[in-house]
């Protein structure tokens, strides 16, 4: 069969069971955007290319497919940028299709060019630029294999403007791609697993560290069972929450900079850590000093040069933390450890006095209020997409996922006005599901523009914008590290419920507690995407936390009524 | 000189940082390769574990466009500094072989070869430093010689195993090959003629012994991966 690139684009992407991308037309790549008409994928046209990224990386992640988004050369490419290394710090699976000038033209500084493999290389699992039609079927079906295995991660196609004009005689392949340099599977070697079963049958005080891997490689059954066999209690990295239900007597909670003070605790007094599919971020760890200095530890992780990065660990197992944990569950003892798990308890003490939801009402709204109630209200089973700052951590805190892939959030890159696209790519893997988008005010303006991609497309998302007037992480640094000089925090905003309006689209405005129900009915009611604007407490500040490059268990805790200071344990 | 790999090794990499104590010059090379690897420099590998050494790596790369950029990259994007880097093809079709020498410690080289590994392009890496080793560098040196001073050059360059490629009335070209403090040893006693310009290749290094670089390329052996895990 003749095809054009153009053509044979789709045709691949269609065989890749792609049936929405997220994308913006240009010059570069007219021929594709002319020819997709013709083929059962659904485009999805976004406000600024940042978003294409970001719904391709909120798609992959609710439905562990890979996610696609589509942009033009030059600028095109580059509002990629932020998207694709997002996608990379989260390992998240997404395919960007850009169009380039013409091959001849390559390097001549030509009308929108830009070196995309070049600038896109970092931040990239791999990349292609494709100047022959010939290739552009392998490559993408290349691109597609290694965005999706082992550690999953996003790939850059950059086709130009002559291999999507050009034609060849095109019959589709199948069967594996094989890529002689490229070996994403690993498995734990016996004799590995030998000495990680033993440190666990021998741990009296053990911890799980859960993380991102146990959703990415769907361990949630497994972990479950290894967590009843061996009752270890478990704690989870922001973007592991969900891998373990939040509700499970052994669930800690969150560890790390606003980390439960009893869970960084726990890691501090433990003897054995098993991590399973993290990788011992600075936000996690503290200094790395003193980091669970008496703790021995097992490192379950696929991709191996993760293993001693950041903390020296004494096995580690390198391979599929489900494949993994299915060999270990039949070696492990079974064992009761209720005094351990007693002893975490203990460690919780004043935490519930200190926590916010004990607070006396005083007619303010909290934030950690709006979170709660949120969750109670949806029966903690919405599909959360949190932005990046103080809001992102409330929700951590106080949104209990019992499901995976409930809670989208940007974690390593930490990328504000990630919320409302990521939730627009999510909507679409999961059009059943509600979808709500928590962000800041400061974030939420960065993508705001999407909400006219709302419109368009029919979509329904609730945004729910946490609005305190600040850019609230950075305000509540100032206020701990910086002697309260809010330089550059204040944040003006337009009416968000009028901006939510201009579009066509309904907006709310919450600024008491007792207000929330009826605005959440309301959103729920709504047809279409719904902006609610709290105006919370402007000052409040995320507890407990650690400060970047201190001790875990060195946090500064909320002052609390009861309590008398924020100083102590 | 062919000296033993291990031994080499070590006084090269200490070129530019403090120097083993107990081999102060190169020693000659029916010396050392009679000498064989002793207890005293198994000591001082030991010890030198946690410091930034030059580090010697060797990678079979896909043979195609933008594939030294990607190895490029992943070093520019750490701050090191490469120190040499060669790059040829091999005798299998479509792969090419690098030999990569930088400053780093242990962990640091370990997390490099790792990351290597990650390229998509990287079909099989390794760390050689402390491999017994073959390596060699090739230096084209222009230098000044006149009627006057060219037989002297000669005399020099015989002394090293160098030879005279080319002759002009004002200057010879010599071509040395060896390790890269022969190179220096030779450049060091030319300097005062006057160099009018080098070039050199960068290490070049294969193994010792028969083992074919365990370049079994078509079985894509993944080396012990969990050799750098504990």
């Amino acid at each position: 069969m003749k095809r054009t690139g153009a053509q044979i684009l789709w045709e691949v992407l269609v065989s890749e069971g792609v049936d929405v991308v997220f994308g913006y037309p240009g010059g570069a790549i007219m021929p594709a955007y002319d020819t997709i008409l013709g083929y059962p994928i659904r485009h999805v046209l976004v406000r600024h290319e940042q978003g294409a990224a970001h719904m391709a990386d909120g798609y992959a992640r609710a439905s562990g497919k890979v996610g696609v988004a589509v942009a033009t050369s030059g600028p095109g490419a580059t509002n990629l940028v932020t998207g694709i290394a997002t996608a990379m710090l989260d390992s998240s699976p997404i395919v960007c299709i850009t169009g380039q000038v013409s091959s001849k033209l390559l390097g001549s500084d030509a009308f929108q060019e830009i070196d995309i493999t070049g600038v896109s290389l970092p931040i990239t699992k791999h990349n292609y630029l494709v100047t022959d039609v010939a290739d552009i079927a392998p490559m993408l079906r290349e691109a597609f294999y290694i965005a999706r295995s082992g550690r999953p991660g996003p790939v850059l196609v950059d086709i130009t403007k002559d291999a999507q004009q050009a034609s060849i005689d095109y019959e589709p392949t199948t069967g594996e791609v094989r890529l002689p340099g490229y070996r994403p599977s690993h498995s734990a070697r016996p004799a590995q697993l030998a000495k990680a079963i033993e440190l666990i049958d021998d741990a009296r005080r053990p911890l799980i560290l859960a993380g991102h891997g146990i959703v990415k490689s769907e361990a949630m059954r497994e972990l479950l069972a290894f967590v009843e066999k061996t009752g270890i209690p478990v704690a989870s990295t922001l973007l592991g929450l969900g891998g373990f239900p939040a509700t499970h007597p052994l669930s800690l909670g969150m560890m790390g900079m606003h980390g439960e003070a009893w869970v960084n605790n726990a890691i501090q007094e433990s003897d054995l850590l098993i991590a399973l599919g993290m990788r011992f971020d600075d936000r996690v760890t503290g200094n790395l000093k003193n980091y669970a200095v008496k703790a021995k530890k097992i490192h379950v992780e696929i991709d191996r040069s993760e293993i001693n990065k950041n903390v020296k660990v004494d096995v580690g197992l390198i391979g599929d933390v489900r494949d993994t944990l299915r060999s270990l569950i039949p070696g492990v003892k079974q064992q009761d450890r209720s005094e351990w798990v007693a002893r975490i308890t203990d460690l919780k003490g004043d935490s519930a006095v200190r926590d916010i939801q004990q607070l006396p009402y005083n007619e303010k709204l909290y934030a950690a209020h709006v979170i709660h109630d949120l969750w109670r209200l949806t029966e903690g089973k919405a599909l959360v997409v949190t932005d990046v700052g103080q809001h992102q951590m409330w929700e951590a805190q106080y949104y209990k996922h019992d499901h995976p892939r409930k809670l989208i959030t940007s974690g390593g890159l930490g990328t504000m006005g990630f919320a409302l696209p990521a939730a627009i790519g999510a909507r679409f893997a999961k059009p059943d599901e509600e979808v709500w988008v928590v962000c800041g005010d400061g974030g939420f303006q960065m993508t705001a523009c999407e909400l006219s991609t709302c419109a368009q497309e029919g979509l329904k998302v609730h945004v729910a914008i946490i609005n305190n007037g600040y850019l609230g992480m950075v305000r509540q640094w100032q206020e701990f590290f910086y002697n309260r000089r809010y330089s550059a925090t204040p944040l003006l905003s337009p009416d968000f419920v009028k901006l939510a309006e201009a579009h066509g689209l309904a907006g709310l405005r919450v600024t008491r507690r007792e207000e929330i129900p009826e605005a959440v009915a309301r959103a729920r009611a709504t047809p279409g995407t719904v902006v609610i604007d709290f105006r919370v407490e402007q000052e409040d500040s995320v507890y407990p936390m650690v400060a970047a490059g201190a001790d875990l268990h060195d946090m500064i805790r909320r002052p609390s009524p009861i309590v008398e200071t924020g100083e102590d344990p | 000189v062919i000296a033993h790999g291990n031994s080499t090794l070590h006084v090269r990499n200490h070129r530019h940082r403090t120097r083993p104590p107990q081999s102060a010059r190169p020693a000659p090379e029916a010396a050392l390769e009679a000498a064989g690897r002793t207890t005293e420099h198994r000591d001082f590998r030991e010890a030198s574990m946690d410091r930034p050494i030059l580090r010697t790596f060797i990678a079979y790369v896909e043979d195609r466009p933008g594939v030294l950029n990607r190895v490029a990259s992943l070093i520019r994007r750490r701050a090191y500094n490469i120190e040499s880097l060669g790059v040829g093809r091999t005798h299998l079709k479509g792969v090419s072989r690098l030999t990569l020498v930088l400053e780093a410690d242990e962990d640091a080289a370990r997390r490099l070869e790792a990351n290597l590994y990650k390229l998509v392009n990287i079909l099989w890496v390794r760390d050689v430093t402390h491999t017994p080793c073959v390596e060699r560098d090739l230096a084209l040196i222009k230098v000044k010689a006149d009627a006057q001073t060219r037989a002297q050059v000669l005399q020099l360059c015989e002394v090293f195993r160098a030879r005279a490629v080319d002759v002009s009335p004002e200057a010879l070209t010599i071509e040395i090959t060896g390790t890269a403090d022969k190179l220096d040893g030779l450049l060091d006693v030319l300097r005062p003629f006057g160099i009018i310009e080098m070039v050199r290749t960068g290490m070049l290094v294969m193994t010792r012994g028969a083992e074919e670089a365990e370049a079994k390329l078509d079985s894509w052996p993944v080396r012990a991966v969990e050799n750098s895990a504990a």
